[in-house]
C-alpha cells in the first residue's frame, strides 16, 4: 500500500481548534498585506507610507469615517441578503440587478409622488415597492430553477444586465429631467432618507437586518429548512419539505433585502437614480458573504474593511499619486489569500517523510504493525 | 432609404472579435467543469498588458519598430497575463478547493484592478495619453489580405477586409472544435467537465486537465481584451473601455450552448447587437433597450434549453463544482 504514497498526504481536519483557525486566517491576511506592499512599490511609493495614508485617510477624519460607513452600508446589506441563498446553495449572483430594480421601484414613487406625499407615507411605500420588485427579480430565476433546473448562476447574471439596461433607458427616456440631460432629477426632500449621525439612516436598517437574518437562519423553522436543503436536496425531499416553495421563498427574501438596499442607496446616498446605482456592490457583496462564511456579524467587519480600503485608496490617489484602482487589487489579493487559507483550515497536510519516521521509531514490529493497522482504519473511516 | 448592410456586417464582425476570443476561451474553461467568472478581469489584464507590451516595444525600438513584432509582443503579453490570472483561479479552485463563483468574482475584482492600475501607471509615466505610433497602429488594425481580394464585390468586403485578429480568432475556434470533438484528449476534457469522478476512475488526470484547460482558456479570453484595446479602442488605454465586455462573453458562452463553432456567428450577432443602435436607430426602440437584447436573448435561450432538456444542449454536468476525490 505504501509503494506509491504521494509526497503530501491530505486528510480532512476534524474539529480544529478555534485559535488555530484564527491564526491561519490572520496569517493569510498578513500575506495579503505583504503582497500589496509589492503593488505599492511597483507604483513607486513607500509601503509604510502608503498604509499610513490609507488608514489615516479612511479613519483619521470624521468625514472619512462617514464615507466608510456610507460605502459599507449597502455592501453589508447585500451580503446579508445573500446569506440565506448561499446557505441553500442557490448561487444568486444577481444582487446587482436586484439592487437596481429595487432602486427603480423606489424612484418610481419618489418621482411621481415626491411632491404630494409626506415622507412618513412616502418612504415606507418606496421601501415596500423596492422589496417587492427585488423579490420579483430574484423569484423569477428561483421559479425556473425549481421547475426546470435552469442554471440560476447564469440566469441571475443575465438579469443584472437587463435591470441595468432598463434603468439606463428610464434615465435617458421617460424619467429624464431636463431634455437631453440623461439625468433623473434629484428626489424631492420628502423622498430622502433622514440622516442619523451624519450618514443616511440606512446603516441602522442594515444593522437591524443583521440581527434579523441571524435569528432567521439560526432559530427559525425556515432557517432550518434552508440549511437542510443546502446540504442535500434529496434529504429535504424525503423529510417532506416542499423544495420548490423553500427555494422560491428564500430567493424572494434575498431579493427583497437587496431591493431594500437599492432603495437605501438611491434615496439615502444618491438622492436620485442612475443605471450604475448598484456600482458593483452586488458582486462585491458575494465575496463579503463568502469570506464571512455567511456569519452576519463577521460580515459587518468585512464590509467595514472593504469600506476602509475604498476610502483609503482614494486618499492615496490624491496624496501619493497611486492609482485608486489599487483598492481593487488589494481586495482581490485579500480574497485570494482568505479563500485559499480555508483549505488549510479544513484539511491537514502531512508529508510522507514524517509518516515514515513515525513507523520506524516504534520499538517492536508488533507495535508498528498495530499502529499501521490503526492508521489504516482511521483513514478508511475518514474516506467514507 | 438605403441601408449600408455591408458596413453593418463589417462593424459587427470587428466588434464581435474580442467577444469571440473571450467566449472561446471561456468555452474551453467551462468544458473542463470550471466556471471562471473572472473573464472580465482577464480581459482587462489582457488589454492592459497587451498595450503595455506594444508600448514598451515601441519606445525601445523607436522608428525601427516592426509591426509584426509589436503584434506578436502584445499577443504574448496578453496571453501570459491571462494564463497567470487563470493560474491563480485554478490553484485556488482545483488545488485549494475554494468556491468557484467567489474565486471568479475575486479574479474579476483583482483583474480589473490590475488592468486599470497598469493603464493608469503608464499614463502617469508618460504624462498623457498612452498610445503607440501610427505605423504600429495600422499593423494592429490594418487588413491582412491584399487589396485585390478586398476589391471582390460584396464578398471581398465581408470576408477579406479585416485585421489579423479576426482570422486568428476563427482559426482558434475551429481548432478548438476539432480538438474537442475529434481527438481523444478532447473527449477526456469533456468527460472531466461532465463527470470528473467517472473520468478519474477511467484514469484521466482530472487536476491536470482542469489546470491546462483553465489556463489556456484564460489566456485566450485575455487576448480578447488585447484585441479590443488595440483595434476598437485604437491602441489607447481608456479606463472603462472594456467594462462589461467579459460579462458579455460569459453570456455568449451560454448562448452558444458551449459549442465553439456557434461562437463565430454568436459573437458576430452580439457584436452587431451591441452597436446596432448606432447604425439602425428605430424610433420605437430606445438605444438602451437595444443594448439589453443580447442578455434577454441569452436568458431566453437558457430557459428554453433547460425546458427542452436535450442532453447535448445542457451545460457541462459538473460546471461550477469542484472535484474532491475523497468525497465522491
Amino acid at each position: 500500500m505504501n509503494e506509491k504514497t504521494p509526497l503530501i498526504h491530505i486528510s480532512k481536519r476534524e474539529n480544529a481548534d478555534k485559535r488555530m483557525i484564527w491564526c491561519i486566517r490572520l496569517a493569510a491576511f498578513i500575506v495579503a498585506l505583504l503582497l500589496s506592499c509589492l503593488i505599492f512599490m511597483a507604483a513607486g511609493a513607500n509601503p509604510a507610507e502608503a498604509y499610513k495614508t490609507l488608514i489615516t485617510g479612511a479613519l483619521g477624519k470624521k468625514s472619512g469615517i462617514k464615507q466608510v460607513v456610507k460605502t459599507a452600508t449597502p455592501l453589508l446589506g447585500a451580503a446579508i441578503a445573500l446569506a440565506p441563498c448561499f446557505k441553500m446553495k442557490f448561487w444568486n449572483i444577481g444582487a446587482e440587478g436586484q439592487i437596481t430594480v429595487g432602486a427603480m421601484a423606489a424612484a418610481f414613487f419618489a418621482i411621481n409622488f415626491g411632491k404630494n406625499w409626506n415622507s412618513g407615507l412616502l418612504l415606507p411605500v418606496m421601501g415596500i415597492a423596492a422589496m417587492l420588485m427585488g423579490a420579483f427579480w430574484a423569484g423569477l430565476p428561483a421559479i425556473f430553477k425549481a421547475k426546470w433546473k435552469t442554471n440560476e448562476t447564469l440566469f441571475t447574471l443575465m438579469l443584472n444586465y437587463i435591470a441595468i439596461g432598463i434603468v439606463g433607458w428610464l434615465q435617458g427616456g421617460p424619467w429624464e429631467g431636463k431634455q437631453g440631460s440623461q439625468v433623473i432629477p434629484n428626489f424631492a426632500p420628502a423622498a430622502v432618507l433622514p440622516k442619523v449621525f451624519g450618514v443616511h439612516c440606512g446603516w441602522i436598517i442594515v444593522l437591524l437586518l443583521v440581527a434579523f437574518i441571524f435569528v432567521y437562519m439560526n432559530y427559525t423553522k425556515h432557517g432550518y429548512e434552508i440549511s437542510v436543503l443546502g446540504e442535500s436536496e434529496n434529504t429535504a425531499r424525503y423529510a417532506g419539505m416542499n423544495v420548490t416553495k423553500i427555494t422560491v421563498r428564500t430567493a424572494c427574501l434575498s431579493g427583497a433585502i437587496c431591493g431594500l438596499v437599492g432603495f437605501m442607496v438611491s434615496s439615502g446616498a444618491n438622492q436620485t437614480l442612475y443605471a450604475d446605482v448598484a456600482d458593483g456592490v452586488g458582486f462585491t457583496a458575494i465575496t463579503v458573504a463568502w469570506l464571512a462564511q455567511l456569519n452576519p456579524f463577521a460580515m459587518i467587519l468585512i464590509s467595514l474593511l472593504f469600506g476602509v480600503l475604498s476610502k483609503g485608496a482614494s486618499s492615496m490617489q490624491t496624496g501619493l499619486a497611486i492609482p485608486s484602482s489599487v483598492s481593487s487589487i488589494i481586495k482581490g489579493l485579500l480574497l485570494f489569500c482568505l479563500l485559499g487559507c480555508e483549505f488549510f483550515i479544513n484539511y491537514k497536510l502531512s508529508l510522507r517523510h514524517s509518516e515514515e519516521k513515525n513507523s520506524t521509531t516504534s520499538k517492536t514490529e508488533k507495535a508498528a504493525a498495530a499502529q499501521r493497522a490503526d492508521s489504516d482504519n482511521n483513514n478508511a473511516g475518514k474516506e467514507v | 432609404m438605403s441601408f449600408n448592410y455591408i458596413g453593418l456586417i463589417k462593424a459587427a464582425v470587428l466588434n464581435g472579435t474580442p467577444l469571440l476570443f473571450g467566449t472561446s476561451g471561456e468555452i474551453l474553461t467551462e468544458k473542463s467543469g470550471n466556471l471562471n467568472l473572472g473573464v472580465e478581469g482577464l480581459m482587462f489584464m489582457g488589454g492592459a498588458f497587451g498595450l503595455c507590451g506594444a508600448f514598451v516595444y515601441d519606445n525601445i525600438a523607436g522608428d525601427s519598430a516592426v509591426g509584426f513584432i509589436a503584434v506578436a509582443i502584445a499577443f504574448i503579453c496578453a496571453f501570459l497575463a491571462g494564463v497567470l490570472g487563470s493560474l491563480i483561479f485554478s490553484f485556488l479552485t482545483v488545488t485549494l478547493r475554494a468556491n468557484q463563483n467567489v474565486t471568479g468574482l475575486a479574479l474579476t475584482i483583482f483583474g480589473t484592478g490590475v488592468g486599470q492600475f497598469v493603464g493608469e501607471l503608464m499614463r502617469l509615466k508618460v504624462g498623457g495619453n498612452v498610445s503607440v505610433s501610427n505605423s504600429l497602429k495600422s499593423a494592429f488594425s490594418g487588413a491582412v489580405f491584399p487589396k485585390a481580394m478586398q476589391k471582390i464585390p460584396v464578398l471581398g468586403e465581408i470576408l477579406f477586409s479585416y485585421n489579423f485578429f479576426v482570422y486568428i480568432g476563427v482559426v482558434i475556434v475551429v481548432l478548438m472544435w476539432w480538438f474537442m470533438n475529434h481527438t481523444r484528449k478532447g473527449l477526456y476534457l469533456r468527460a472531466v467537465g461532465e463527470s470528473p469522478s467517472t473520468a478519474d476512475a477511467a484514469g484521466i488526470n482530472v487536476t491536470r486537465c482542469r489546470y491546462i484547460a483553465t489556463c489556456l482558456g484564460g489566456g485566450i479570453s485575455a487576448l480578447g481584451g488585447m484585441v479590443h484595446t488595440m483595434t476598437i479602442a485604437g491602441c489607447v488605454w481608456n479606463h472603462n473601455a472594456l467594462a462589461g465586455e467579459g460579462w458579455v462573453a460569459v453570456a455568449l458562452v451560454i448562448f452558444c450552448l458551449w459549442r465553439p463553432l456557434n461562437a463565430i456567428w454568436g459573437s458576430i450577432l452580439f457584436g452587431g447587437l451591441l452597436i446596432l443602435y448606432l447604425r439602425l436607430p428605430l424610433a420605437f426602440l430606445p438605444t438602451q433597450i437595444y443594448k439589453i437584447v443580447p442578455y434577454i436573448a441569452t436568458a431566453v435561450v437558457l430557459v428554453i434549453v433547460s425546458m427542452r432538456r436535450r442532453r447535448e444542449d445542457q451545460p457541462p454536468e459538473s460546471l461550477g463544482l469542484n472535484y474532491f476525490r475523497e468525497e465522491r
